[in-house]
């Protein structure tokens, strides 16, 4: 089966509505935005438009190099896979990822890494984020 | 940590004492869903009877509803106080992100009581409230940079809301605004003042807190329902593509948009307001609150030389609605886009209501023609269409430069009790009237709705439908009123924006209101409905207000030009109010 990624198409059509992340936190049986592995704000003001900020995929990704329990590992055809059992909780990765594409589980005390899943991208009418398939010889 | 899908938490924070706590009232929020439910209820608490609205022993509630992050549109936050304009029932929905955040920080409610010696910002979280102090953003000229300073210093990006008042606020204009999210407002009723009063110069609240819900494959069942609907179905449409403004033609035509305090029907020129005509030469972005992929909110682009300095200029985003179209354009005779836009920022920045500003502004401008008032009272020579001098208007009136802008800044009925022009001064119980000059219904809504606000019982929508559908006599109008402001009093308890008023239908809303753990039959949601809305009369009436009918002061004005269905009568729109006030009595089924 072809791989999947999510990307940010264009995030100027962004209108900041946020239906991603709570999608996201929806996935896992939640209200709010506690679980998103996506994130939208404002960049400096509504006025100028959104950022969103996703696991872009790097392919050589710091978020692992800074795991010391080799709890983050690659994953093919892109992103990384947490494995829970050997995440401790302290949030190195979290300096990795300079783009801020990781957040933090509170409750579970781990981070939050995008599955690309692509849940949000059905909730998001504006066609800013997109579930794409990856060329299998990238 | 995660919150239970029934709200139960309410915030007190006392500004005399900087002091806060915490209440647990899990009761209160299942009998009343949240929002006005709640909020009237925390009013009669908090509020002593005969407060004084700008004294530290008036309250301001900020209430979430039942469905708040739960579902999309139910995206709006309820603020209650009591109001500096009417001296009675202050009540304003705003939203943005301020719902969102406030439940994210696990309260269904915040409650600020008394006043602070110095000007202070609060920083809330779940963890409590910080009392920051403010004294540097006091008096700061744009509104704006108050929120990029916060911003720059507090909270989490993209989870948080920030509540702020301009200098209308501070200087006690009694239809100052709070503006959150720079471009959504808890416009009416003067909550700013409010703040102002309490030397409260912004309110933070930031949080990202997960909600349990018992059924979580019914909760994705149900919200991808709506979502569909919202999203694919043409119920939306309109406030999505060209906003709210896409009213202006047709209301423009039909002769029911105000224009220069009521003394004319149509603008020279018009179709530049349009909201179409605003989307092709502006339109620069849409832009949504917190879980509403909607995106009513329009702003555009303007771009204003300086005139001294060649090839500098200074780009400004503005984001405009009908009502503002109305009360800045129509209501003033500005037909151009351009100055219109250049006129809200100039209410945005100093932080007044633009409808109750622009009303004010249009009567001002009749006084003068008619020498009631002169020069050495307003300091501008005002004129129908003359922006630069209504832009200089809305600066002393934000500054409360002399009496007469004291005057003024109590409402234009305030101050045609002070000057005279009171056949002309635009107000319904004190609130100035909204852009519908649509027939009798509207007028009945305006003087009874319990916020004397078009979206109490939208009576403008009754005067346009077709001959065959609307009610036949003033009673039946009132009936009509009355039924559709004790529902949406539901609406505004889980609280669900009034555009997604055609979604949440009696039996959509028993659906979400199950998933956040309360069961209600359709019979006990209209019988709530009814309660609160009697419980907002009941507190009016506790503050002096009156439906009698010499207590009903009705700008003659609205009889002298034709609306949309003709001329009014007095004698009908008085038949409404008092079969509208019957139906408050028995709080009818």
């Amino acid at each position: 089966m072809a791989k999947k990624r999510l990307a940010v198409i264009d995030a100027d059509r962004c209108v900041g509505c946020q239906s991603c992340m709570f999608a996201c936190t929806r996935r896992l049986g939640f209200g709010g935005v506690g679980k998103s592995a996506i994130h939208v704000s404002s960049v400096g003001g509504i006025e100028r438009g959104f950022s969103v900020r996703v696991c872009r995929a790097c392919p050589d990704p710091p978020c692992i190099r800074l795991c010391p329990e080799d709890a983050l590992v690659l994953r093919p055809g892109g992103g990384v896979i947490l494995h829970k059992d050997r995440c401790t909780g302290c949030g190195s990765c979290l300096d990795g990822c300079i783009i801020g594409a990781i957040s933090w589980d509170k409750e579970e005390n781990h981070p939050v890494i995008c599955i690309y899943c692509g849940y949000c991208a059905n909730y998001c009418p504006y066609g800013v984020i997109e579930l794409q398939e990856v060329n299998p010889d990238d | 940590m995660i919150n239970d899908a029934l709200l139960s938490k309410i915030l007190v924070i006392n500004l005399s004492k900087w002091e806060y706590h915490t209440l647990e009232r899990p009761e209160l929020f299942r009998e009343r869903l949240g929002g006005a439910g709640v909020a009237i209820r925390l009013l009669d608490e908090f509020c002593p009877e005969g407060a004084d609205p700008l004294g530290p022993e008036n309250p301001i509630i900020l209430s979430v509803g039942a469905v708040t992050s739960l579902f999309p549109l139910a995206s709006k936050c309820v603020a209650m106080f009591k109001s500096p304009l009417t001296g009675n029932l202050g009540e304003s929905h705003g939203g943005g992100r301020t719902p969102f955040a406030i439940r994210s920080a696990g309260y269904g409610a915040i409650v600020i009581t008394g006043a602070a010696s110095h000007p202070v910002y609060l920083s809330i979280t779940k963890d409590g409230v910080a009392f920051r102090d403010a004294r540097a953003l006091w008096g700061t000229a744009r509104s704006d940079t108050v929120a990029r300073i916060i911003r720059s210093k507090d909270g989490t990006p993209g989870a948080r809301t920030i509540l702020r008042i301009g200098r209308a606020g501070e200087n006690l204009v009694r239809f100052a605004n709070v503006t959150s999210e720079t471009y959504r407002h808890f416009g009416r009723m003067g909550l700013g003042a409010v703040f102002g009063s309490k030397k409260l110069k912004a309110v933070l609240v930031s949080g990202d807190e997960l909600i349990s819900v018992s059924d979580q494959k019914k909760y994705r069942e149900v919200y991808d329902t709506l979502y569909e609907q919202v999203t694919k179905s043409s119920l939306m449409q309109k406030y999505h593509e060209i906003g709210t403004p896409v009213n202006v033609k047709s209301l423009s035509a039909m002769g029911s948009l105000p224009v220069k305090n009521l003394t004319e029907q149509r603008l020279d020129n018009s179709d530049n307001l349009s909201g179409e005509e605003f989307a092709r030469l502006f339109l620069s972005r849409r832009v949504a609150c917190s879980h509403c992929p909607v995106s009513c909110i329009h702003i555009g682009q303007i771009r204003i030389p300086y005139p001294n300095d060649p090839y500098f200029f200074k780009t400004i985003p503005v984001s405009y609605d009908y009502e503002l179209i109305y009360s800045l354009g129509f209501m003033l005779g500005v037909s151009d886009p351009q100055d219109v836009l250049m006129l809200i920022d100039s209410i945005e920045q100093t932080g007044l209501d633009a409808m109750s500003a622009g009303v004010c502004a249009a009567w001002a401008t009749e006084a003068m023609q008619n020498g009631i008032i002169g020069p050495q009272e307003t300091g501008v020579n005002l004129k129908f269409g003359d922006t630069p001098q209504y832009l200089q208007f809305f600066e002393l009136l934000a500054g409360q430069s002399n009496q007469f802008y004291r005057d003024i800044g109590k409402g234009a009925e305030y101050a045609a009790s002070q000057y005279g022009g009171t056949q002309y001064a635009l107000s319904f119980g004190k609130n100035e009237m909204p852009g519908y000059h649509t027939g009798p219904a509207t007028y009945i809504g305006y003087i009874c709705g319990a916020r004397h606000s078009h979206l109490d019982n939208a009576g403008y929508s009754i005067d346009q439908k077709p001959v065959e559908k609307s009610p036949g006599t003033p009673e039946e109008i009132a009936e009509e009123l009355y039924h559709e402001e004790a529902y949406r009093q539901i609406l505004s308890s889980l609280v669900v924006c009034f555009f997604a008023r055609g979604l949440y239908s009696r039996e959509v809303i028993r659906e979400v209101l199950s998933i956040s753990g309360i069961d209600m039959t359709i019979e006990e949601l209209d019988i709530l409905g009814r309660d609160i809305l009697y419980e907002k009369y009941l507190f009016k009436l506790r503050e002096g207000f009156s439906l009698e009918p010499d207590k009903v002061q009705i700008p003659s004005r609205i009889f002298e030009l034709s609306s949309g269905k003709g001329m009014i009568r007095e004698e009908e729109v008085r038949r409404g109010v008092a079969r509208y006030k019957s139906l408050l009595e028995e709080k009818s089924p």
